[in-house]
């Protein structure tokens, strides 16, 4: 698992690379563009995945401790943040999507003015965001599905090995979103 | 695969004092950004320190890495290094590219393509 973790960080990490570089190269378009995101939807965000990696962690101990329905309410209260992260994620896309900030052929300079190369932070912005976004979607589905095991009685101190791995895999999920939301909401 | 081994009874007190934590920190961060500290190179450096001992709380509390076997940080700090030898190469590249190899990176302008017909050539830099 946590090879399979060392592959997800080294893949973020060519993205996080990529756009450190063109921030050094275009620091005026990078805080040109950052003025279209909301400080405050990203922190609001932020806080919902940092509740839902902790609901996800109190379900793994009490899997681990025997206690069925708080593990099953702790995986619900898991899905309720990682939903309420996606939904605040459609507002800020939709919102992107009408001001024209959509990468190549529609993206719409005219529209927001600035420096041409705010094109490549939103490249940037949408490709690191959808990435991270996906991986909110899969742990999704994940935790619903060891939501059911876990409500059928599959887990118990002696063998709660998917609760434990599918945690840290959301816990890398938060991981990630730790640094994005610094780099891309609060660049000065 | 065997993480389990490690973390049975033990009071869930740490994970809720690491959420906190975790909130607190994510206040300072937001905090800071509306702070100067005299270059964007220093609140770069001071977000990311943050964000770090974020990552850290996690990785070492919530991921248990803390009471697993020490190959598992082994291969996770591993992914981290290789990640810096990344990123410290290409720093370097950039730095010193012009001297050697002069490309006119810094001045090329993207064609006003980019948004067909109503763009007016290269759009003043209106700061908002």
């Amino acid at each position: 698992m946590w090879l399979f973790l060392a592959t997800e960080i080294l893949m973020f990490g060519g993205l996080f690379v990529g756009f450190g570089l063109m921030q050094g190269v275009y620091p005026e378009a990078w805080v040109a563009g950052h003025h279209h995101l909301d400080r405050v939807l990203g922190a609001v965000n932020t806080v919902f995945l940092l509740c839902s990696s902790f609901t996800m962690v109190m379900a793994v101990h009490y899997a681990s401790t025997d206690q069925k329905s708080k593990t099953v309410l702790n995986l619900g209260l898991t899905l309720g943040f990682a939903f309420a992260f996606l939904v605040i994620k459609y507002f800020e896309y939709s919102h992107k999507f009408h001001d024209g900030l959509l990468p190549g052929r529609y993206f719409n300079l005219a529209a927001i003015g600035g420096p041409p190369q705010q094109a490549m932070f939103f490249g940037f912005y949408f490709a690191m965001t959808g990435i991270h976004g996906f991986h909110v979607l899969i742990g999704i589905i994940l935790i619903s599905w060891i939501m059911v095991r876990a409500n059928r009685g599959d887990f118990s101190s002696a063998y709660y090995t998917p609760v434990d791995l599918i945690g840290l895999y959301w816990h890398l999920v938060d991981l990630i979103w730790i640094y994005l939301f610094p780099l891309l909401y609060l660049v000065s | 695969m065997s993480e389990q081994a490690h973390h049975t009874s033990h009071s869930p007190l740490p994970y809720l004092l690491t959420l906190i934590a975790l909130l607190i920190l994510t206040g300072v961060t937001v905090g800071a950004a509306y702070v100067d500290f005299g270059s964007s190179t220093v609140n770069l450096i001071i977000a990311m320190l943050i964000a770090t001992l974020k990552a850290s709380l996690v990785a070492l509390i919530f991921m248990h890495l803390r009471h697993d076997k020490p190959i598992n940080s082994i291969i996770f700090l591993s992914s981290l290094i290789f990640l810096g030898i990344l990123l410290g190469f290409c720093m370097i590249d950039l730095d010193s590219r012009e001297r050697v190899y002069p490309t006119g990176l810094r001045q090329v302008d993207v064609p006003a393509a980019a948004a067909p017909a109503a763009a007016p050539p290269a759009a003043a830099p209106a700061k908002h």
